[in-house]
């Protein structure tokens, strides 16, 4: 897989490594009072789709820069490539 | 369908024309005790079990394509025992129990080969995790050794030993370990289950269930709708689509993991060896193949088929350790969808609608427990109590932080 690096252009998956569902970005609020479930659900369930799928990869091997992908897990094909921080300033993680 | 000497020679000689269908293909009827969903290694087992241990014949097993075209029919198939904690280890030395009395149960050859196992050790700490993980197998009643390193090198002395990096300090080694043949599983417990009255029925996919106040009355399928007192799930790797149909969220994401084989080679390599420094596993069927593999990609994916990556890294780990198979070529390789747990084990389980159950979460190993998954299914299923070698095996195990981390990842799939 060719991951195209908003910065960096097209870079191997390899010098990446993958994180798991771009909801992580959205930590729930521990003050809440069902904060427990909220974060059983966070951390433990997932959505987990055959088809498109919006997921965090961390550039380890490159900028150390979070990216959120967009990849369809049938077909490995990545539609879009956004910086983690940008999303996560539009609010937009889920 | 029943074999011997006298008839393999005959239908040799008579063009093989003789040979019949070894289960029934019948029509779903409406109505059945228990439906399970997904004719993998687990399903037919858990038919098999339901069938034969539980005198439960009213069954029906559902499957979205053909028999053994899902994990069943693309695993390295090995088997062994060789967990450390309590919620795993007496399970999966059930499960080789059952291995070991399959052939005869079945009466069908599995091809079950106990070879042994032997794990690399490649530094002093890997050496005493060994030794604590030896002395839990030997507590479940499992065998094990602790081999240093000249019993290594009698052993497996074509190893590369002076790695200057990974130098080989000993190895864990498990002689009733072994391969079985992984098609020949399902088709023997296909075949047993459906001379007990099961009906297998392929080409069927489950497309929902029917769901009333909480409780499950069936399944509607592409073959019409079928009604059940009981429906079990384990369908591996679709586990998520397949219980998000139920409107359930399962502690599961489906991985790839994949698979290769080599050009028959003379005889090279005598058991199972796995590498601890890398991701390698090796072993070599009987016509030859050298079968080999390594993590799971890392990524969550459907597809089948993974990249070039982990197939890099999987020749160098056997470059690493066997330098002389350099020059053997690659013959075949292929990709399969694992449902990879957010603890590394596995979930048998009632869920909280009833009448629905689900057994899933097998990460990279469940072919080893095909037999014990099903016998402890089938137990569930027919008694609505855990099978008393999986009763730590609940989906609320999360909420509960009872996990069983053999690894102590964490809930990181891609790290189990
Ligand atoms: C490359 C590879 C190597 C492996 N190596 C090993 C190993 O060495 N040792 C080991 O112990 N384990 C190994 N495994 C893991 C092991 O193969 C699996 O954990 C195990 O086979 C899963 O259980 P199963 O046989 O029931 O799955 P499957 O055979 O995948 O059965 C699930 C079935 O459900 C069906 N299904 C899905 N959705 C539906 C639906 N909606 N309706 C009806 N049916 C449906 C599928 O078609 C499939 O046939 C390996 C797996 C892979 C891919």
């Amino acid at each position: 897989m060719i991951i195209h690096h908003p910065l960096l252009g097209p870079r191997d998956a390899s010098e990446f490594v993958h994180l798991g569902d771009a909801t992580l970005l959205s930590r729930p609020d521990w003050q809440a009072d069902d904060a427990i479930a909220q974060f059983h659900e966070y951390l433990y369930q997932r959505e987990n789709p055959a088809g498109e799928y919006r997921e965090l990869w961390y550039h380890e091997q490159g900028d150390r820069s979070w990216l959120i992908i967009t990849r369809n897990t049938l077909t490995h094909e990545i539609s879009s490539v956004e910086l983690a921080r940008d999303v996560a300033r539009k609010g937009s993680a889920s | 369908m029943r074999y011997s000497a006298l008839s393999i020679i005959k239908n040799g000689l008579t063009g093989n024309k003789g040979w019949k269908p070894v289960w029934r293909e019948p029509d779903p009827k409406q109505h059945y005790d228990i439906v399970i969903v997904g004719g993998g290694g687990h399903g037919l087992a858990t038919a098999h079990y339901l069938s034969k241990k539980y005198g439960v014949t009213n069954v029906a097993v559902l499957e979205k394509g053909w028999l053994g075209s899902g994990n069943i029919g693309r695993n390295t198939t090995i088997v062994r025992s060789n967990y450390l904690l309590d919620g795993n280890q007496p399970f999966y030395e059930h499960s080789m129990k059952l291995w070991e009395g399959l052939e005869t149960d079945l009466n069908y050859n599995v091809m079950m080969s106990q070879r042994g196992i032997l794990n690399l050790a490649h530094s002093d700490a890997q050496r005493d995790a060994f030794a604590r993980r030896g002395n839990a197998m030997l507590m479940s009643g499992a065998d094990a050794e602790l081999l240093d390193i000249d019993a290594v090198r009698d052993m497996v002395p074509f190893l590369n030993f002076d790695n200057a990096r990974f130098p080989i300090k000993g190895g864990l080694l498990q002689r009733r370990a072994g391969t079985a043949r992984h098609d020949a599983v399902a088709w023997g417990y296909a075949r047993s289950a459906d001379s007990h009255g099961v009906d297998i029925i392929q080409n069927c996919e489950v497309t929902g269930f029917t769901i009333h106040d909480g409780k499950c009355t069936g399944v509607q399928t592409t073959r019409g709708t079928i009604s059940a007192n009981k429906v079990g799930v384990c369908v591996a790797g679709s586990s998520s689509m397949v219980m998000a149909k139920a409107g359930m969220r399962l502690p599961i994401e489906s991985h790839v993991l994949q698979a290769f084989v080599s050009e028959g080679l003379k005889p090279t390599i005598p058991g199972v060896v796995t590498f601890g420094a890398g991701h390698l596993y090796i072993s070599q069927s009987d016509k030859g193949g050298l079968v080999f593999g390594g993590d799971i990609d890392g990524y969550n994916s459907y597809a089948q088929r993974g990249n070039l990556p982990v197939i890099e890294h999987v020749a160098e780990d056997m470059m690493a350790l066997m330098p002389f198979l350099g020059r053997a070529r690659l013959l075949r390789m292929w990709g399969g969808v694992m449902d990879m747990s957010m603890d590394g084990s596995p979930i048998i389980d009632k869920t909280h609608i009833d009448g629905l159950y689900f057994n899933g979460g097998w990460c990279y190993g469940g072919f080893k427990a095909t037999p014990a998954s099903g016998d402890a299914y089938a137990h569930l299923l027919a008694t609505d109590r855990p099978h008393e070698t999986a009763t730590q095996y609940h989906l609320d195990r999360f909420a509960r932080g009872a996990m069983i981390d053999e690894k102590g990842a964490g809930a990181q799939p891609n790290l189990h």
